[in-house]
């Protein structure tokens, strides 16, 4: 048997803009995404959910529903009880976290409009959610803790809600941080006092609006119950913690549950979940014996996936009257909802490192707060606690340039760190290893035009324009390629952060890479073959990624915390790296040479000083066979690694956005956007303008459109695509990006994350453009989303700024006692 | 159930449905053509976009009764002869797709767009894709894409 395996070019793969191997599939229909699965003898589920943010269920009446046609079963809580194992808190932030227990499918109380109360099984889905009409619940209402700050208050002696009485409190856990008792910096609370007297003193309110990661695919879960594993496909981000947690809290071994996510339709943080529907859908699978489905509606989607942000943020920022920064005071308030998710409490605690961002604070201090409300759980979106931190402290900035008459630019270069001064170790305590902001900040204003933008600004104030024009800067950092293990340790996280790979040399000279890190919709098949392909040397068509099947890929933590690349990449080039190793003697030992005399290039070994050499997918070919191998050498250079980065990973850039907002109706145009993100070394330059274009959407859609809105019952109003706005193609512009380089030095490509940066710069920016073509009549804060209607009220005098609420209901269309008007009519104005 | 027979991807079929099955669940349930997807429960994501006599609608808004005696063609119907439908092959050179889920919905409605229009200004696809939603893209490469497709875009390199 004879492989051809050509020498491959000398092009190299990494920095090429290949287009993408996963894209023949999904532009064609060929997907496999959790709902479009389909077993034999397969039941559907639906799910009866409470309409009450809090309430007692004094009893569930299932007999109607059971009767209704090839319905198969009915279940609730107390029927599952403890075979549907719990929904688990993988990070208790501090040691005395309190957090309630969370069942899956809960038999005596809710605690948000949207927890499941019973479950329907029928032969077809339509005939489930018919049936679920059917089922009686009774409930008793309780009073629902809604707003954070009040239900931060609330105890069990001053008469306030409680979200879960019986615990006696809404707060969770307090995490603290302080660069005095750390020895990171100097005392906060001194620095403060001395700005007070001589200096400057900035404190701002700000509110992070909660967010809803709304994902294009519903979530969906297939499990199949038969044969010896039990087979659970999810449209999940993270099948290998997913598996841990169903073994680990319904007592099936983990050996026995494989855990598949197949095309995964985005995540963004909201796939980062081990839910009660994947628990219910297990519990019902196992105690039928039969498949089930379970695929959301949209409705229950933004109802009962967990949201993101959701933060009240008390800043003071002391510096002296040149602009320099002397210390930075933090105290957060964070929305759980009414339970600790995954990673719950641990997303504004990833912030709690990023406040100081990029400027050298000499004393520092974070004081977050987690509360409990009965609202829908919080967890990871899109930058999980960076970009709120971005957010306060590129704010902070623009407030501390107005306060001492400088351009928001000079402000933050006169207290950022220098290229010159990498490695720098922050007051936060982490070490940035490499960055250059002032190149970055030199490119990103080249190319939007910052000093005729602002020529225009002035012209346009001069002239009275009613349309005002805003300059608005974030000059971003973020932590990401989570983590190292032992950080994470000492930050109480109940796993590690390392990342597994392993290289397949097959017979054929095709090679199998199989990675712990699973994608939905990143380009990972593409972006690792560039990788192998340019380290093995072999033919970026002949790398196959395999990932997303606990089976296949049995060791992984899975994709989050813009991870893939700087640690999954890593991995996947250190059991490269390995199989080259393993190949090395046998290749010395086919073509009679010495070890010492090979040297490996373009996937060949070749003998120095000779024409003599074999390619890598020989060698496979000939290990394969194993007829002639060296005494004592296994048949095998397939390799394996797992690695545990050293330090997180810290892009960087500057963005610049140009707002026209009309001060007449409150009306806001996107002028111009131009981002230069440093993020180290790039694999696939088409692939990272992808990353970076939809993070910046996503960032700039919290700036302006998106909130999730309860009314005063708890009720999400924002419940549908009709009334949580994302932002459509109409809505958004073409972006201008580009990148400087200065590689990270803690890994071997010298790449960083680019998953989330988009989305932790951008927030801030547009909000800073926005009131930077406002602050001229005395505003400086408008509260996110800025809608046109705040925008309108900031520059009228009436409210707008740091406290205005979205209304929680809609207005009406047309005023009812008006005679000679109809909603119709109304409704179009 | 109601007796409905119609054409999609080029196929003839004939099946008994309930009056309220939706296209979008006739095709993907009855026919297994999956790679046509359902999104939202508003008609706001345009995920289920196909073509219904040569017109694009929205199948989660269409009765599958309503689509008796119809042409349909789905993303899978798109490509001929093994060959890519040039838009297919836009979004592909332009990266106008990452997870994929909105893209044969996207790619319907693109389709239909440069019918009515072959060449469109950015304002113009941007409208005119107005009713598709994408949560990865930004639309950025997607406009590209479509600018790609109608002969207007830039050159790409590979």
């Amino acid at each position: 048997m004879t492989a051809t395996v050509e020498r491959p070019t000398e092009a190299k793969e990494i920095g090429r803009e290949r287009r993408r191997k996963e894209d023949q599939r999904l532009i064609t229909g060929r997907t496999r995404w959790t709902d479009n699965i389909t077993l034999p003898g397969m039941l559907h589920m639906a799910m009866v959910r409470s309409p009450f943010a809090h309430a007692k269920i004094t009893s569930i009446d299932t007999g109607a529903a059971a009767q209704a046609t090839n319905v198969v079963a009915v279940l609730t809580g107390a029927d599952l009880a403890e075979t549907q194992g719990a929904c688990i808190n993988a990070w208790a932030i501090t040691t005395d976290q309190v957090t309630p227990a969370h069942p899956p499918l809960p038999a005596d109380r809710v605690t948000f409009a949207g927890e499941i109360v019973a479950v329907v099984v029928a032969r077809s889905a339509a005939e489930a959610r018919d049936a679920a009409e059917l089922v009686d619940v009774s409930y008793d209402e309780l009073p629902a803790a809604l707003d954070l700050k009040e239900a931060a208050e609330a105890t069990a002696d001053n008469g306030g809600v409680l979200a879960h009485p019986d615990l006696g409190t809404n707060k969770s856990a307090l995490w603290q941080f302080d660069s005095e008792q750390a020895g990171t910096g100097g005392s906060v609370d001194e620095a403060i006092d001395k700005a007070r007297s001589e200096g400057i003193v900035i404190e701002r309110e700000y509110r992070q609006q909660r967010l809803i990661p709304a994902f294009m695919e519903p979530r969906s879960v297939v499990v199949d119950p038969t044969g010896e594993q039990i087979t659970m496909w999810s449209a999940t981000q993270i099948p290998h913690i997913l598996r841990f947690a169903l073994a680990a809290t319904t007592g099936v071994p983990e050996s026995k549950i494989r855990v598949i996510a197949p095309d995964v339709g985005g995540g963004f943080g909201g796939k980062l979940q081990q839910t009660p529907e994947e628990m219910i859908a297990f519990a019902v699978a196992r105690r039928l014996g039969k498949p089930v489905k379970y695929t959301e509606t949209r409705s229950e989607s933004l109802m009962s996936g967990h949201h993101g942000r959701d933060q009240w943020q008390t800043l003071t920022l002391a510096a002296t009257k040149d602009g320099t920064v002397t210390g930075l005071k933090v105290d957060l308030l964070a929305d759980l909802g009414s339970y600790v998710a995954l990673v719950g409490g641990g997303v504004p605690v990833l912030g709690a490192f990023m406040f100081n961002a990029i400027y050298k604070f000499p004393a520092y201090q974070f004081n977050c707060q987690t509360v409990f409300t009965n609202k829908t759980w919080t967890d990871a979106y899109r930058g999980a606690g960076r970009p709120e931190a971005t957010y306060a402290i590129e704010r902070l900035m623009n407030e501390l340039a107005a306060e001492v008459g400088m351009d928001p630019l000079e402000v933050r270069e006169k207290n950022w760190i220098r290229h010159e001064e990498f490695p720098f170790t922050t007051v936060a305590g982490l070490e940035y290893d490499s960055g250059n902001y002032e190149a970055a900040t030199a490119r990103a204003k080249e190319l939007f035009g910052y000093d005729e933008l602002r020529a225009e600004q002035k012209r346009r104030r001069d002239s009275g324009d009613p349309v005002q024009l805003g300059i608005g800067v974030s000059t971003f950092t973020e932590m990401c390629g989570l983590a190292p293990s032992r950080v994470l340790g000492s930050l109480n996280y109940g796993a590690g952060g390392w990342e597994h790979a392993s290289v397949r040399m097959l017979a054929t000279g095709k090679v199998e890479v199989i990675t712990g890190a699973s994608a939905h919709g990143q380009g990972h098949e593409t972006a690792f073959s560039q990788i192998v392909a340019d380290r093995l040397g072999v033919a970026f068509e002949d790398v196959e990624i395999l990932h997303g099947d606990t089976q296949i890929s049995h060791k992984g933590l899975d994709t989050y915390g813009s991870r893939s690349l700087v640690v999954g990449g890593e991995a996947v080039v250190r059991a490269a790296d390995k199989v080259i190793e393993k190949a090395r003697p046998i290749a010395a030992h086919l073509l009679e040479a010495s070890v010492d005399d090979l040297e490996f290039s373009g996937g060949r070994f070749s003998v120095k000083g000779t024409d003599q050499g074999m390619a890598i997918g020989e060698i496979a070919t000939a290990v394969f066979a194993a007829h002639n191998l060296p005494d004592g050498v296994e048949p095998s250079i397939d390799s394996e690694a797992t690695y545990d980065p050293v330090n997180f990973n810290f892009p960087h850039g500057t963005h610049l956005c140009a707002m026209e907002v009309d001060t007449e109706t409150g009306a806001l145009k996107m002028r111009k956007y131009v981002c230069v993100d440093d993020i180290g070394n790039i694999v696939n330059p088409l692939i990272v303008s992808g990353q970076v274009h939809g993070g910046l959407v996503q960032g700039i859609a919290q700036a302006l459109w998106e909130e999730a809105v309860y009314d005063d019952s708890g009720t999400l109003v924002s419940g549908s695509f009709v009334d949580y706005l994302l932002p459509t193609a109409a809505d958004t512009i073409s972006f201008d990006i580009d990148h400087t380089t200065s590689p990270a030095t803690t890994n071997s490509l010298g790449t960083k994350g680019v998953g989330e940066a988009g989305t932790i710069a951008s927030t801030p920016a547009v909000v800073n453009a926005v009131v930077d073509a406002v602050r001229h009549l005395g505003i400086n804060d408008i509260q996110m989303p800025c809608t046109p209607e705040r925008v309108w009220k900031a520059i009228n005098g009436a409210g707008g700024g740091g406290t205005a609420d979205t209304e929680g209901a809609a207005m009406p269309h047309f005023d009812q006692a008006e005679p000679g008007q109809d909603s119709t009519e109304g409704a179009g104005q | 159930m109601t007796r409905i027979s119609l054409t999609v991807d080029g196929a003839s079929v004939s099946d008994d449905v309930e009056p309220r099955m939706l296209l979008v669940q006739y095709l993907r349930e009855r026919l297994g053509k999956t790679g046509t997807v359902i999104g939202c429960d508003t008609s706001n994501c345009g995920a289920c976009t196909v073509h219904l006599n040569g017109t694009s609608v929205k199948s989660c808004n269409v009765l599958a009764v309503q689509a008796d005696g119809a042409e349909v063609t789905t993303i899978e119907g798109l490509a001929s002869d093994g060959r890519l439908h040039p838009v297919q092959e836009a979004f592909r050179e332009c990266h106008g797709l990452q997870c994929g889920f909105c893209t044969p919905g996207m790619i319907m409605q693109s389709v239909a767009l440069l019918q009515e229009n072959p060449k469109p200004s950015e304002e113009e696809i941007r409208l005119g894709l107005e009713g598709n939603l994408c949560r990865c893209t930004g639309y950025h490469n997607i406009v590209r894409a479509v600018q790609h497709a109608s002969g207007q875009g830039e050159e790409v390199t590979a």
